[in-house]
């Protein structure tokens, strides 16, 4: 199950371990993305800090960590081919695995319908 | 904000083929279209597309031949040689050599047609009107439609509506009918493809659009799509390569400044800043503007600081347009640095996010232009 974040991102939580993307929404807003780049495994990101970057043809735009933890690792497809945050952007185009500092936090994000509401509102 | 932003006269087209649309210069403009500023890049490199351009500022000027002269007091390119039929880019300098604004300027039978950014047209009329003299009428057409047809089917595209076109070559200009309205027909453009600038009154626009989309492999294409095409071109952006403080010879646009023009030619100098420019052409400028590569895939971007070491040391330099070449498959960008580093094949740092990135210092273009000649 996917939970949502305000600023767009999707986190899927594996017992401490969540992997952490951006929505299609987000994707399609963005445009072709052209390079992506997650912080260095060690980093330590609080809710709501930057923890990654994507970049279309136009602009770079930052990505947040929905909940505080440890990043684990970056997507290390997205070197070759950051297009997978466009075609598969819950899945292949994940940016980043962080170890979960505080689960509780997960509870106070968006469900999958909630998220829907939010874009239906904007 | 102000204004809201001004529609062009294809805005209902625009909407009904789906463009993202967005502010630019104060016009509403589509940024790209369903497909995407990566397939219409590619599209225009290897069919054509067509971009709405209407936010550029048409100008007249009337008699063509005093106008000429005249105009040769505001830019330091030769246009009283600038044939009947011929275009020629120039640009507007100030008292310090720095650039105004830069400008098409087009010798049409009886008048000289001036293009210039949206940006600055309004400041640009204003110079005209301070500095023409009076036998010089100046006719702002600001309403008037302009759009770019570009890539290497843009002739065959245009031809279908006006056999004429496939005559012209390269920087040739003419007033045509396309598709039975009249219009004034360029071949040029700011994508480094082969093409056309087409401009038509504003209740023109629809028709002469709608019918250069019917023709055989053209598509609508954003400004999106514009940018990155140009970027590859090695052309510049105005308000980001080229302002008030940088010269023609920093900006590596020595050959908008033609012979005639220069110290020793029949009608040298002339024009603002003129005594910068020559003693920058005779010594060299302290800083060039430089195509660079970047070692890796992140895009840098302007305005990222450049250094001549991985670390420590003062900024030797700035870029100034960045981002991702879709035809080069990878970063690119263009920048300002000291003439010690300006040499191809230095080896710079660009400052992205807190980190130094390895740079390459690269002739320009990167895509070799593919101009009717």
């Amino acid at each position: 199950m996917l939970h949502y974040s305000k600023s767009h991102e999707w986190i899927r939580v594996d017992g401490e371990i969540a992997t952490v993307g951006i929505t299609a929404h987000a994707a399609e807003q963005l445009g072709d993305l052209v390079f992506a780049e997650a912080e260095s495994a060690g980093t330590t990101v609080s809710a709501g800090g930057q923890a990654a970057t994507v970049e279309s043809v136009k602009a770079a735009s930052e990505v947040y960590s929905p909940v505080s933890g440890e990043i684990v690792e970056g997507n290390p497809a997205l070197a070759a081919d950051p297009a997978l945050i466009n075609t598969d952007p819950t899945g292949e185009g994940w940016l980043f695995k962080l170890r979960l500092s505080d689960p509780a936090q997960v509870d106070a994000l968006m469900d999958e319908d909630a998220y829907n509401a939010m874009l239906l509102d904007a | 904000m102000a204004e809201p932003a001004a529609p062009t006269p294809l805005h209902a087209l625009h909407l009904e083929l789906g463009a993202r649309m967005a502010e630019f210069a104060g016009y509403a403009l589509p940024i790209h279209y369903a497909k995407g500023i990566l397939a219409e890049h590619l599209h225009t490199r290897a069919a054509a597309s067509l971009y709405d351009v209407s936010h550029m500022g048409q100008i007249g000027l009337t008699p063509a031949a005093d106008a000429a002269c005249a105009l040769e007091a505001l830019v330091p390119a030769d246009i009283a040689a600038l044939g009947e039929g011929r275009q020629r880019y120039a640009l507007f300098t100030n008292p310090a050599g720095g650039a105004i604004d830069d400008l098409m300027v087009a010798h049409l039978p009886g008048e000289i047609l001036l293009v210039v950014n949206a940006a600055g047209k309004a400041d640009d009329l204003a110079h005209l009107r301070a500095h023409l003299p009076t036998r010089v009428a100046i006719e702002p057409r600001f309403d008037r439609a302009l759009m770019a047809l570009q890539g290497p089917l843009a002739e065959s595209a245009l031809a279908a509506l006006c056999r004429e076109a496939a005559t012209m070559g390269f920087m040739d200009a003419r007033r045509l009918d396309v598709a039975g309205f009249p219009a004034t027909v360029t071949r040029s453009g700011y994508t480094g493809e082969d093409g056309f600038e087409i401009g038509v009154a504003a209740e023109d626009a629809a028709p002469v659009a709608r019918a250069l989309l019917a023709q055989p492999g053209v598509m609508p294409a954003g400004l999106g799509a514009r940018d990155s095409l140009r970027l590859e071109a090695g052309l510049c952006l105005y308000g980001h390569d080229l302002d008030p403080t940088t010269t023609p010879v920093e900006a590596a646009l020595i050959w908008a400044i033609q012979k005639s023009r220069r110290p020793g030619g029949e009608r040298a100098g002339g024009y603002p800043g003129s005594d910068v420019i020559a003693e920058q052409l005779a010594d060299g400028p302290s800083r060039r503007r430089v195509g660079l590569k970047p070692e890796g895939r992140a895009p840098v971007r302007d305005p990222a600081p450049l250094f001549a070491a991985e670390a420590g040391g003062e900024a030797i330099g700035t870029v100034t347009s960045g981002g991702f070449g879709p035809t080069v498959g990878g970063p690119i960008a263009m920048a300002y640095v000291a003439a010690q580093h300006a040499a191809p094949g230095t080896r710079l740092w660009a400052e992205v996010r807190g980190r130094r990135l390895a740079v390459d210092i690269v002739p320009l273009p990167f895509v070799p232009p593919a101009f009717k000649r």
